[in-house]
């Protein structure tokens, strides 16, 4: 199966963003043009100031480009406005964050839920449905009911990747998501991934990690708002494996 | 985003802060419960200043003699001769909002009963008189019609008469006491009424038939007062206006005389009062309203607060799609939801502290429905007002910046 019979996710067509800091602009995107098909696991990399956040917060919509265009799923969102790129957020992408960023006392089931109770159109009970089946797929169906304060680091980010799989979005948006673990448990978050990725999700890993780009189906590596590289892994390391072999836990 | 969820996100945000709200609810309970309480004594005490005047009768006008001049100087009151039968009659049979009317003249005296003596004044009235000042006759029988034309030596007394001249417990009924020299029958014994608002013994009284007072008495033809009743409180301005018109023609006064006599009511005496205790209930209001105010800027303070602790989890909804106005309704709703169950449990407290006040302190005490249903919306504007600017904040931030806010 080629590239071009999956369905187009993302297309960025010469992005720019500029910032005004003080009297001076700052270039932080210099036109950033690539595209990302369905099924596609995508880690994009840099070191700090290559402009990987703008860029994750420009896909993530939370942002919008100077110039240039940007399609999610077919919609340009360059024109949007604030309520319409929520909207679009709530219902086409879900957001994991480093630092996992749930909810404080509140259940797991209940941050899961989150996405869902900003769409009016899911009832109650297919609230619950979803999330419960969410965080199933993340493994945690049996910590349900657990605060988050009272749960694992590698705990809360599967809490936080259930959450961003609640609303069935097309496009998962990662940033840094093992940036706060230790080795095992990044390694662990990476099989989830791995096998969100297997059974047909697209996802956007950013991170400053170049070793994370063995685990994905294709690596960008952006450097000074510029793309210097942009390649297939045809030889997919699987990250279970990797945990597999790690020395397990004697404490 | 529907109603209930906002609901739901904003109960579970303040059940993760129940000391806080609870705190920050504090502030409206004590507002609003010292708001209806302070209403509720103001007006209890307004109340009973009403029911003491009406008892002495709220519908009562009383006219005197006034503006005499004899050769350009000015008279003294009880040398005023305006005041005659005839305009006593006249306004009897002229005035269709009065409905009782009773010539006014007293002295007074010692009175005499065997060995008991006791100084106190003597009214010359008629018989309407009794329901004019809202007495009864407790014992025996009010005079007759026939009693004044005859100018009969009878007479109806107070408790307080009845105390100091019968100290033994005697029937005073058929008995015959002494106003200095003049014998006068007791005929009937008025029902006690106790002091009135400003300290009188409404009980030291001894009505006779005014012509005793004026043929036996004092000697004299004219009368020092006329008591009438209006047929209602409300209609006390017409009777009054009905009397001046009936005195000044009577009089023969013209249109630029000023009038010879002068009317008051006791409505003037109620709206005197009343306003005082208005006044009262005015400064209780203001101070419970501040203390209102106090708590609102308690929630206000909390609720900004809490906007500022929580900017990452503001970030973090706007992130996973909640848009300006799901966040600006959620921080209004919590402010909303910590005033209004501040307010139900201040208006709860509230008319418990008013039951417990007219329990142990046995104050009047009346809880005004406005004021429970004011403090309420007070309550619900003070939660928007103070809610608002906060959580305006709130949805105004930017969700990169409040997510990578440390």
């Amino acid at each position: 199966m080629t590239m071009n019979d999956r369905k187009e996710i993302i297309r960025l067509d010469g992005i720019r963003r500029y910032f005004k800091v003080g009297n001076e602009e700052v270039h932080a995107l210099r036109g950033v043009s690539f595209t990302i098909y369905g099924g596609e696991f995508v880690t994009i990399m840099g070191t700090s100031g290559s402009g990987k956040s703008t860029l994750l917060n420009l896909l993530g919509c939370l942002d919008t480009p100077t110039r240039g265009e940007y399609y999610l799923d077919g919609v340009s969102v360059r024109t949007m406005g604030k309520n319409d790129r929520a909207r679009l957020r709530n219902r086409k992408i879900g957001f994991v964050f480093q630092n996992y960023n749930l909810l404080p006392k509140t259940t797991a089931l209940e941050n899961v839920e989150l996405p869902l109770l900003y769409n009016s159109n899911v009832s109650a009970r297919e609230r619950v449905r979803r999330a419960t089946e969410a965080l199933e797929q993340v493994g945690l169906h049996d910590r349900m009911y657990h605060k988050s304060n009272q749960m694992s680091g590698g705990q809360q980010q599967r809490v936080a990747i259930a959450r961003a799989l609640v609303n069935d979005p097309v496009l998962i948006l990662a940033d840094e998501a093992t940036g706060n673990l230790d080795t095992r448990t990044s390694y662990s978050i990476l099989v989830l991934f791995q096998k969100l990725h297997r059974m047909g999700r697209t996802i956007i890993f950013v991170t400053h990690n170049p070793e994370l780009s063995q685990f994905s189906s294709r690596n960008i590596v952006l450097r000074d708002g510029k793309i210097v590289s942009d390649e297939a892994n045809t030889n997919i390391r699987s990250a279970q494996e990797v945990f597999d072999s790690l020395p397990p836990e004697d404490d | 985003m529907n109603l209930t969820n906002l609901f739901k996100i904003a109960f579970k945000a303040l059940s993760n802060n129940k000391m806080r709200c609870f705190l920050t609810m504090l502030g409206i309970i004590i507002g609003v419960a010292s708001v209806i309480t302070m209403l509720a004594i103001g007006q209890g005490s307004k109340e009973s200043i009403r029911a003491q005047i009406s008892e002495m009768g709220s519908n009562m006008i009383m006219i005197m003699p006034g503006a005499d001049m004899r050769g350009g100087v000015r008279q003294s009151a009880e040398d005023m001769q305006t005041l005659k039968v005839a305009d006593y009659e006249a306004i009897r049979s002229g005035c269709e909002h009065v409905v009782g009317v009773s010539p006014n003249v007293s002295s007074s005296g010692q009175y005499v009963n065997g060995n008991n003596n006791y100084p106190s004044s003597i009214n010359g009235v008629t018989s309407d008189y009794l329901d004019i000042r809202r007495l009864t006759v407790e014992d025996g029988n009010a005079f007759t019609d026939r009693d004044v034309k005859s100018a009969a030596k009878v007479c109806i007394i107070g408790q307080t008469i009845v105390d100091e001249l019968f100290p033994g417990g005697d029937n005073p009924i058929g008995k015959v006491i002494r106003f200095d020299k003049l014998p006068l029958k007791v005929i009937g014994v008025l029902k006690a009424k106790g002091y009135n608002s400003m300290g009188q013994d409404q009980d030291d009284i001894v009505l006779v038939p005014y012509t005793t007072v004026m043929k036996r008495v004092l000697a004299i033809d004219y009368i020092q007062g006329i008591m009438c009743s209006a047929t209602s409180e409300a209609y006390t301005d017409e009777a009054i206006d009905e009397i001046t018109t009936v005195l000044r023609s009577n009089h023969k006064l013209k249109a630029d005389d000023d009038d010879d006599f002068r009317i008051h009511s006791q409505q003037e005496l109620s709206n005197m009062l009343s306003s005082t205790s208005d006044m009262m209930t005015t400064l209780l209001a203001c101070i419970a309203g501040i203390s209102l105010l106090v708590g609102g800027i308690g929630i206000m303070n909390i609720m900004y607060v809490s906007v500022t602790e929580r900017t990452r989890e503001i970030g973090l909804r706007m992130s996973i799609g909640a848009r300006g106005i799901d966040i600006l309704s959620q921080f209004l709703i919590e402010s909303v939801i910590i005033s209004i169950t501040g307010g139900i449990i201040g208006i709860i407290i509230g008319c418990t502290a008013a039951l417990v006040v007219k329990g142990i302190l046995n104050w009047p005490i009346a809880i005004q429905a406005y004021s429970v249903i004011l403090s309420f919306l007070v309550c619900t504007f003070t939660g928007v007002f103070f809610g608002w600017y906060p959580a305006k904040k709130a949805s105004n931030l930017d969700p990169i910046e409040a997510l990578r806010y440390e």
